[in-house]
Parts: structure tokens; sequence; C-alpha cells
């Protein structure tokens, strides 16, 4: 088993003819991933070697039986790709695109809360589940199957502990970037859920960074509901206030969303936290070890 | 995008909401003619991306010419440090307006809370002090109500939040309005953050906004282009600019080492391990996919525009960016800058065996390589000196 993609996964790739959308939509299908079908108005009976292209998302259930939506469409356009996906049938939705304006992703974000749609992102690098599928950008050469979680707000910091954990001989149930921006479909809390409930999944890593309260609240989550072991990591203890670093999401406004504030929340709730990637990496492995 | 006082406040005017008329001053001459054609009094306000001015001693109320001349020159030029000991932001324009009569001073905001994924408003009849103070010494009295992210705020829900703020009878209605106008705008210009402190109630009875700190969405400018055209806050950080202009992911920090990474996360986790190592960071640099020699050279420039830094770090991971291509152009932007500083590179991921040959092959003295993040961490603060 694993999370939210695996051998059923039938994907459907919004963007597909586009120049980013067809190199990771290809990858992910040499990958082993069931590309089913791409999207884009108006070229609906083309295709993209081989691969059917549809006018519509709904169209791609009912003909090609897509159940997931890779969303690979530029910012301006990109809510109103996913507000299209949440009503097409299918039951997730990974949100690749970085830069769609947070009043469009409020409503959105309700949108899919009410239909039940799982959506994951915006601004992420998709979610990767070793030997199974892989949907959206992680490069599946850094992880190998195994029995670790890895959740993550940042793409190449979850490259980084990968790919450490890899060099240790462990390996993932599933690797799931949920995204930098300060709205996102799924959070740490809902990912957490998902891994514990996995018989596959033996540990969870959660690799958090400054801005907003989602890893206070993880911390209170897992004293209160998770069994399984989590590890931690939390980039930028070096951030001034008021300073965007990179994800629009990863700022510390006043004096709330610093690291120091997340790393004490987990550690007063018994979640280790290791000092850098490759520390937290290490944490992982001996804790595993040790169960 | 953080606007200044006055472009907030020609943001409120588009949306009718009423606030002082002001006239925008860059000189001591133009402040002073502005006040002639306003009329006494007028509070001349120092324009600077940061609040707590009037503490500071940027905003002053002139009763005539001869008031007006004297603030406008001490205000011009003088440095302001924020309430949570920010900046200093340097003084470089001022806005001019019509002095107020102050009978009461409230609070007002339109926020996006992240953890609840929607818009709140807060309201308290205590203004003109910070909020964290207000809800400090007297929770209740900060209200704070989350709208609806598909209806919006109605006039009715609005009463409510004013009732329950104990707005005074007499203003009460005009402060509801208010709100509903500010979650308008927040929606329509696409703000993450309107605060309003404070909202007054003047001598005549009317509400009228008399202080404006707004954010907007950088990821929304496309849809405002009046917004995306307003002069930056002239105190600019120089290397923060440079990097603006070439597209580049760039914080200037207060240390002495340069560093790039690529992604945002790995950045970050960058600058700690450097700083945990006994490293004191220059900037915060994300490359991004960007591996091209162009893009390096750029970023390399603006790193080595800061005559603070005496070392930098590279810490590629390459996923999608393939490490070969790094080398490369580090190697071409080595070159073409004439770079004598010491680099130390991590380069680790796709194709780093083909990347670290070119970089051996290179033989350039001031490069070193590291095979990990923590060892060049290490490194890097060795050759950087303190
Ligand atoms: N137009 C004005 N007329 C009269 N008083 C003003 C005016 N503008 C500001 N003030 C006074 O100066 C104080 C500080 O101004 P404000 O614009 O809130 O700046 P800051 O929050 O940066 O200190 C206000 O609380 C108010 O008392
Ligand atoms: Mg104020």
């Amino acid at each position: 088993m694993s999370i939210i993609i695996d051998n059923d996964t039938k994907l459907v790739v919004s963007g597909l003819t586009g120049r980013e959308g067809s190199f990771h939509g290809l990858r992910n299908k040499a990958y082993g991933t069931q590309l089913v079908a791409g999207v884009t108005p108006g070229k609906g009976g083309q295709d993209v070697e081989g691969t059917p292209i549809y006018d519509t998302i709904k169209e791609s259930v009912e003909e090609a039986g897509a159940n997931t939506s890779m969303i690979f469409v530029p910012a301006k356009f990109a809510a109103a790709a996913i507000n299209e996906a949440i009503d097409s049938g299918v039951d997730t939705v990974i949100a690749i695109t970085e830069g769609i304006p947070v009043m469009d992703m409020l409503p959105t974000y309700w949108k899919a809360k009410e239909k039940g749609v799982r959506l994951i992102g915006p601004n992420c690098p998709g979610v990767l589940s070793p030997g199974k599928a892989n949907v959206g950008i992680i490069p599946a050469q850094f992880f190998d199957q195994g029995r670790i979680g890895v959740v993550s707000k940042s793409g190449t910091l979850t490259y980084q502990i990968g790919n450490e954990l890899k060099q240790a001989g462990e390996g993932n149930s599933t690797i799931v970037g949920i995204g930098g921006d300060p709205i996102i479909g799924s959070d740490f809390i809902d990912i957490l859920t998902l891994f514990d409930a996995d018989p596959d999944t033996d540990l969870i890593v959660m690799v958090g960074e400054i801005g907003g309260d989602a890893e206070e609240r993880a911390a209170e989550f897992i004293a209160a509901e998770i069994s399984k072991p989590v590890v931690a990591y939390i980039a930028g203890f070096t951030a001034p206030p008021g300073k965007q670093m990179g994800h629009a999401g990863a700022i510390i406004s006043g004096s709330s969303g610093t690291a120091k504030a997340k790393q004490e929340a987990l550690e007063a709730k018994g979640v280790r936290v290791g000092e850098s990637p490759t520390e937290a990496a290490q944490i992982a492995v001996e804790t595993l070890r040790a169960l | 995008m953080d606007l200044l006082e006055y472009q907030g406040k020609e943001l409120f005017a588009r949306h009718g909401l009423p606030v002082p008329k002001g006239v925008h001053a860059s000189t001591v001459d133009a402040a002073v003619a502005a006040s002639e054609t306003l009329g006494y009094p007028v509070a001349v306000k120092a324009q600077v991306l940061i609040g707590g001015r009037g503490k500071a001693g940027g905003i002053k109320i002139a009763k005539d010419g001869t008031e007006a001349h004297e603030y406008a020159g001490e205000i011009i030029g003088m440095d302001i440090v924020g309430p949570h000991g920010e900046g200093p932001f340097k003084v470089h324009e001022l806005w001019v307006e019509a002095g107020s009569e102050i009978e009461s001073e409230f609070y007002a905001s339109v926020i996006l809370d992240r953890s609840a994924k929607k818009l709140m408003v807060m309201l308290s009849r205590m203004g003109g002090m910070d909020v964290e103070a207000i809800a400090a010494s007297d929770p209740e009295a900060l209200v704070k109500q989350h709208v609806d992210p598909l209806a919006g705020l109605g006039e009715t829900e609005a009463k409510e939040i004013v009732a329950q703020a104990k707005i005074p009878e007499e203003a009460a209605g005009q402060v509801a309005s208010v709100l509903v106008k500010l979650v308008e705008v927040a929606q329509a210009e696409d703000a993450t953050l309107i605060e309003v402190n404070p909202l007054i109630v003047n001598a005549d009875g009317e509400v009228v906004l008399l202080d404006a700190k707004v954010t907007i969405d950088g990821n929304a400018l496309f849809r405002h282009p009046e917004l995306e055209e307003l002069p930056e806050g002239a105190d600019q950080d120089p290397q923060e600019a440079m990097a603006k202009e070439r597209g580049l992911t760039y914080v200037s920090l207060d240390g002495n080492i340069g560093i790039l990474g690529n992604g945002a996360g790995l950045c970050m986790s960058t600058l700690d391990v450097v700083a945990q190592a006994g490293g004191r960071p220059a900037n915060f640099l994300d490359a991004g996919g960007g591996s091209k020699a162009e893009a390096i050279i750029d970023a390399l420039e603006v790193i080595t525009s800061n005559p603070e830094v005496t070392a930098i770090l590279f810490n590629i991971f390459g996923g999608i960016t393939r490490c070969d291509e790094v080398a490369r152009g580090i190697i071409e932007a080595t070159n073409k800058i004439g770079l004598e500083l010491p680099l130390v590179v991590r380069l680790d991921g796709t194709n780093s065996e083909e990347g670290l040959a070119l970089l051996a092959e290179a033989g350039l003295d001031n490069l070193h390589h590291e095979a990990t993040m923590l060892g060049a961490a290490k490194k890097v603060v060795e050759l950087a000196g303190n």
C-alpha cells in the first residue's frame, strides 16, 4: 500500500500539450504511472505520444476512466482548472502550478472540501509512491521503496532528505509535497492521518518551514491522534521577519511563524526535530530500526 | 508587496472609502506648497514601510507655513526604526494631508487567516495603539470575525461586529459600511492584509480612515498593472533591487557568506546549517531551476556586489536540474566575472559525477568541492573568516 497514488491511479494531465506539462507528464508515464489522458480546451481529439487529449477533464473521466488529475496550467488559469477538476468526478487533484493568487485559492479550497475531493498543492512537487506511481516533478531516482512516509512543504529539501534515507538503506512508502503557498489543499494533518492508517508506513518524516502555524497545529494533532513515530525538520531559523523566503507562504509575520516556535511546539509534544536534513534523516533511520 | 500609506489611501479612495485629502511630496518646498493648498492644520507624514511612525517622530501636525517648513525639513532624511526594531528606514517621501480633529480612534483590519483559510475582520474601539497591545490589555475589546469565502461580508454581519466591538451608536452605521468596503477591497485588489489604525471619528462626526497599511499578493499583480507600476519604497537594499531586476529570488541578510541554493526550502536550510557551523549568511538566493550560465552569472554578480561578502557557498541538489549543466554554468560564470573570492561547491543529485569531473578539469584555484551539505557549510565558514 501507499497513500494518494498507486498502481490504480489513472492520471489525466491538464496542460499535457504544454512544454512543462508534456515533459513531466511523459516522465510520470515512463516511471510506470498509468497516464490515461491529457486535457487542453480546443485540442480534443489530438494525442501526445499516444495519450489522447480531451477538451475537458470530465470527458477524460467518462471516456478514459481518469481518477486523478494533475494541474500543469499557468498560474492565471490554474484555479479555474482546479475547479474544473473538482467538478469532473476525479477523487484526487494534484496542482503543481506555482504563483496562483491567494484570493483564487480561497474559494477553490472550500469547493474541494465541500465536494470531498482531495487537493494536493498548489506550488508543490507532487506525490511519489516508489515502485508504483509518480505524479508531479519529484525525481524518482533519489527514493527507494520502503516504510517511511514523507510529507513536506519543500521540493529540493525533500530530495535531499530522501536521498540521505536511501543512502542509509531505507526507503519510502509515499512522498507527498504539500506545497509552499499560504493556502494549500492538504495540510500536514491531512497527510499524517493518511500515513497513520497506511499499513505500509511505519514512520513519518515531516518537513516544515517558516510561516503560518501548520507545524504547530500538526504538533497538537500528532500528540492527540497519531500512533506512529514522527520525525521533523524545520527550515528557516535564520530567516528575518517580514521577508518572503522564496515560497509565497514562507514569511514570518511580526513574531509568528518562526522556525523556533515550530521546533518548540513539536518537541513539546515529543516529536524529535533534526538540526539539519542530515540529522533528521539519521534520527528517522535510527527510530525506524529500533521499532 | 507592501504599499506605502499614501498608496494605500489612494487605493481606498478609488473604492469610495473616506480618507483625508492629501498630496505627495519629496522636498520641503513641495511639502510647504502642498500645505498651503490644503489649508492648516496639516499632518506631515513620513512615508516608510513600517508602522509606529508617530511615536518615532515621523508624523507632525503643522498649524502654519513656518511649522510645515520646519517639520518637513526634520522628517525628510530621518531614520525610522520600527516597533520591533525593524529598519532603520530612511525617509525620502512625505504625504501631507488635511489635519483631522480626532474625537475617537478605532482599529479595523482585514487579514488572510491562513489557519482558517478565510479572510478575518478585526475591529476594536481602542485604536491608535498596536493591535498586539490591544489584544494583550483587553482581549474582549478586539472583535474577530471570519468572512464566508463565497458570500463575502454582508451589511448585517458587519453591524453585528460593530455592535460587539461597542462602537458608539453615532458612528456605528458608518463603521459597518467601512468594514463591508474593506472586505471588498481585499477581494478586488488581492490584498492579504489591510490595517486601518486609527479609524477615527472627527469633530463633525464623520468616520475617516487616517492610516493605511496594505499588503498586496505578489502573485496577483498581473491583475493590477496600476499597482505593479507603483514606485518602490525608495530605501530598497541595493542587492535586493539588483536581484529583482534580474528576476532572482534574493533576500539580504547581514553576514559575510554569500549563498546560492536551488529550491526555497533547501536554500533556507543552507542558511541554517551555515549559521550552525558558526558562520553568518549574507543572503538567501534561490536559483530555482536556473542552471544555465547566464543565471549563475547573474546570481554571482548580485552576491559579489555586496562588499561584505568574503566567501560563497553553492549548495545544489539536482533533481530536474542537471549537475553537469550547473558545473558548466559555474565555470563560465567564474571565468567571466573573474571571481577571486573562495567558492565552496556542493553538487549532488542528477549527473553529479559528470558535474564534479567538469569542475575538477577546470582547475579553478578558488573553487573547493565538498561532498555533503554539512561539510560544505564548515568549509565555507573556515574560508570566510570573520
Ligand atoms: N491627518 C491627520 N490628522 C490628525 N492627526 C493625524 C493625522 N494622521 C495621523 N495623525 C495622528 O498621528 C498618529 C499616527 O499616525 P498613523 O498614520 O497612524 O502612523 P503610525 O501608525 O505609523 O504611527 C495617529 O494615531 C493620529 O493620532
Ligand atoms: Mg497607524
